[in-house]
């Protein structure tokens, strides 16, 4: 990975609370997975979306970063969280507005 | 193919004195969800945990043997918070 774009991937990472990496954008989700993680994320403040369908530098570079095979991929705080199986988990165990709140590990 | 105990053997070597389920939801033999409750997950977060189950089958998932493994992971402290709730 080019030096640019970890640090592009840095800063949107970082760039706020929640970042959803996905396929399509919050008007127009391409796949149910990443639809999904959207729904369950917006309830929980402003999400920001970056679609990986529009660049494929990004939807390699995503992987890569994470050492994780599959989009959607959702960062909250700054941290990886993990894919659309281990949102919806936290969901169900009610965690996953703790950890917005940054009162649990993510 | 690989069988429940198979696979329920490699995560309790590399995760040793953890309780592990491991159950084929196909009946193909590739497809398995696990359950794992380990003293080691304490503190971390679950995509952490479930990179330390991932580990020790890298080596299947990657050839495909192991197609899907759904997993289920609590330290502990979250499974008895599961069970009284």
């Amino acid at each position: 990975m080019t030096p640019e774009l970890k640090a592009r991937l840095e800063q949107e990472t970082q760039s706020h609370k929640i970042v959803l990496f996905m396929k399509g954008n919050a008007l127009f989700p391409q796949c149910g997975f990443s639809a999904r993680a959207l729904q369950l994320l917006q309830p929980l403040g402003e999400v920001h979306t970056v679609d990986v369908l529009s660049d494929p530098e990004i939807r390699q570079g995503i992987k890569d970063f994470t050492n994780w095979p599959t989009i959607p991929q959702i960062f909250i705080n700054g941290q990886f969280v993990g894919g659309s199986d281990i949102l919806m988990e936290l969901h169900e165990r009610g965690e996953l507005a703790d950890l917005v709140a940054g009162k649990s590990p993510a | 193919m690989l069988d429940a105990e198979f696979i329920r053997a490699r995560i309790l070597e590399a995760l040793p004195g953890s309780e592990v389920d491991v159950r084929d939801y196909t009946g193909t033999g590739d497809h398995y969800e696990a359950r794992v409750v380990s003293p080691d997950f304490a503190g971390k977060a679950m995509v952490q945990q479930h990179q330390l189950v991932y580990a020790p089958l890298q080596q299947w998932l990657k050839s495909g043997e192991l197609h899907a493994l759904a997993l289920k992971t609590y330290s502990p402290e979250q499974w008895k918070k599961l069970g009284t709730r």
